[in-house]
């Protein structure tokens, strides 16, 4: 929170600020009570790394979607292409420097990951610039040409990346360092999986310090709230969510990148894929939250891991089954910010 | 007379097929305040909402300091100094007091950026706000959020108020220090105009009045001639009365 001005005194003894904690605490009751269903404790390590890592990925993905939706009630379908597009650029970009991909050398590794996600997250914004202008903005307020129209660019996307990229599948390998195993004890821990999970971390921090310590932060978490009364202080919302939008495209582009990475290869369908994930998550996590979006994505990687694991023809609606449940219990998602 | 703070002429709104102004004719003078009565329906709220430019001008003009801001973008209503504080009193329930107040301040980033002097003018106009300065707002009782919707729009200097409802559904006292309030920042030679069902409460504020009926201004005095003139008020609230049956 923004902190107070010098002349306003400490408050003097108030009810205390009830904090839902009682979402959060399902991440670890749903991880302890899959640890006697596991059969052994370096299993469950490995599991619930590849959920976390998992969990994460989706997070950075979905976490401009909900925002997206939060301030506008904008439904992109076409969110899967940001994905996909963002995982083929940096295939692109990683495949002309296989000298430093093939290194051993953890440094010349990210020389060539590195740019890889900022180009892609680059390019992706760009794109996001221009679906913004010329798919969005036509239909706002409308949402089932929302859905018609960002489903149709999305196809129209996929369909062009198969022209320049070809329709096979495309491998992209880990970069030496980053691949394989950590060992802690019997528990073996992908290093990837755990390079994803602190840049997860990572992304969720920046983001919760932007909405809480500056001023546009400040600008977003209203709007979600209540758009028209940000615009009756003078700040164009529609200006706000461009820059929500563009963003939001560019982190789908970087978790495109891990997730191609976390997939170890790509396809022309991969965003497609994963788009019915997002929405789950967001749904989740209560529309416009990125605390809950954050949540929702672990729950989400978690409850896949552990039932893939466990009852393989259960992990095929897990999700589905996690969302119903937990709507059951919170109708309007775990953190709802949008109430309208 | 000279040229009012804000002219309205002929104003006309239509929301999708419901035609709601019929020619809204108000004058708001500066440094006075204008209060807008009416029954439920009147239009009293939709003429607020036209004027900020949340919903169209379908015909007619509105002017602000002789310049036409009629079905123009509400964020540039707006910063041209009209503060608006709706019915629903637009709170942002899960930022704190402070992050309300500090949204309405044109370029303050941070709290120790907001002009202290007027916020202590503010806190001794409406003292929870300082109590309760780090809660966040959907924590305060109704008329606390209601202080904070008037204390946000004032957070700054504004060449104008539109306020919509200030005593809607709050208690006794509270409506008081709402009075009090509002007496203060009327010597502050704030235009304010504000909209009001409650005859009791408007009449101890304003120095103008217009009575809305059917989408249309069906008169326009100073408060003092109506407060005085029991015939007129039966009149004016026995026509709405009646229009409302």
């Amino acid at each position: 929170m923004i902190s107070s001005t010098a002349t306003v005194p400490a408050p003097e003894a108030l009810p205390k600020v009830k904090t839902d904690l009682l979402p959060l605490l399902l991440l670890p009751a749903i991880a302890l009570a899959a640890l006697p269903l596991t059969g052994s404790f370096s299993t469950w390590v490995t599991l619930t790394f590849a959920g976390l890592a998992m969990g994460m990925i989706i997070f950075i993905i979905a976490s401009g979607l909900t925002l997206v939706f939060g301030l506008m009630d904008v439904l992109n379908f076409g969110h899967g292409l940001f994905i996909t597009l963002g995982a083929y650029i940096a295939t692109s970009v990683i495949g002309r420097m296989s000298g430093y991909v093939e290194s051993p050398s953890l440094v010349r590794n990210l020389m060539a990951v590195v740019p890889a996600m900022l180009i892609a997250m680059l390019v992706v914004g760009a794109v996001g610039f221009v679906f913004e202008r010329v798919i969005i903005r036509p239909v706002y307020g409308q949402p089932l040409k929302q859905i018609m129209i960002t489903m149709g660019g999305m196809i129209v996307g996929v369909e062009l990346i198969k022209v320049i990229w070809g329709a096979q599948s495309i491998p992209l390998p880990l970069p030496a360092a980053i691949s394989g195993s950590l060992l802690f004890g019997d528990a073996a821990v992908e290093k990837y999986r755990i390079i994803a999970t602190v840049v997860g971390l990572l992304v969720f921090a920046v983001m919760l310090w932007v909405l809480s310590r500056t001023k546009v932060g400040l600008l977003i978490r209203a709007g979600v709230q209540d758009r028209e009364m940000v615009e009756s202080l003078g700040y164009r919302i529609g200006l706000l969510f461009f820059g929500v939008f563009i963003a939001g495209a560019a982190l789908a582009g970087l978790g495109g990148v891990m997730w191609g990475m976390y997939q170890q290869t790509i396809t022309p369908e991969m965003g497609g894929a994963i788009n019915v994930l997002l929405f789950i998550v967001i749904i989740i996590g209560g529309l416009g939250s990125v605390g809950g979006c954050f949540i929702g994505a672990l729950l989400v990687g978690l409850v896949a891991n552990y039932t893939g694991f466990l009852a393989p023809k259960v992990a095929l609606f897990s999700n589905i089954l996690l969302m119903v449940l937990v709507l059951l219990w919170r109708p309007q998602g775990l953190y709802p910010v949008v109430k309208r | 007379m000279s040229e009012p703070l804000l002219n309205l002429k002929g104003v006309h709104t239509r929301i999708g097929a419901y035609h709601i102004l019929h020619g809204v004719d108000l004058q708001v003078a500066k440094g006075e305040m204008t209060v807008l009565l009416g029954r439920n329906g009147a239009g009293k709220t939709t003429t607020l909402r036209t004027i900020m430019g949340l919903w169209p001008t379908a015909e007619g003009g509105i002017s602000f300091q002789g310049e036409s801001i009629a079905s123009r973008p509400t964020p540039e209503v707006s910063r041209r100094g009209i503060a608006y504080v709706p019915e629903n009193m637009g709170i942002f329930s899960d930022l704190t007091v402070c992050e309300n107040m500090l949204l309405a301040a044109t370029g303050a980033k941070r709290a120790e950026d907001l002009d202290a002097a007027r916020l202590e003018w503010i806190f001794g106009l409406f003292p929870a706000l300082r109590k309760f300065w780090q809660y966040p707002a959907g924590l305060l009782s109704g008329g606390q959020k209601q202080m904070l919707a008037v204390a946000r729009a004032i957070v700054e200097p504004r060449k104008l108020l539109l306020v919509d409802e200030p005593s809607k559904g709050l208690a006794p006292a509270i409506i008081q220090n709402m009075i009090t309030a509002f007496r203060e920042l009327k010597q502050t030679e704030t235009t304010i105009l504000l909209v009001e069902q409650n005859f009791n409460f408007a009449r101890q504020l304003g120095d103008q009045v217009a009575v809305m009926d059917g989408g249309r201004v069906v008169h326009a005095g100073s408060m003092a001639a109506l407060a005085e003139d029991d015939a007129l008020q039966q009149h004016l609230l026995g026509l709405s009365l009646a229009s409302h049956q």
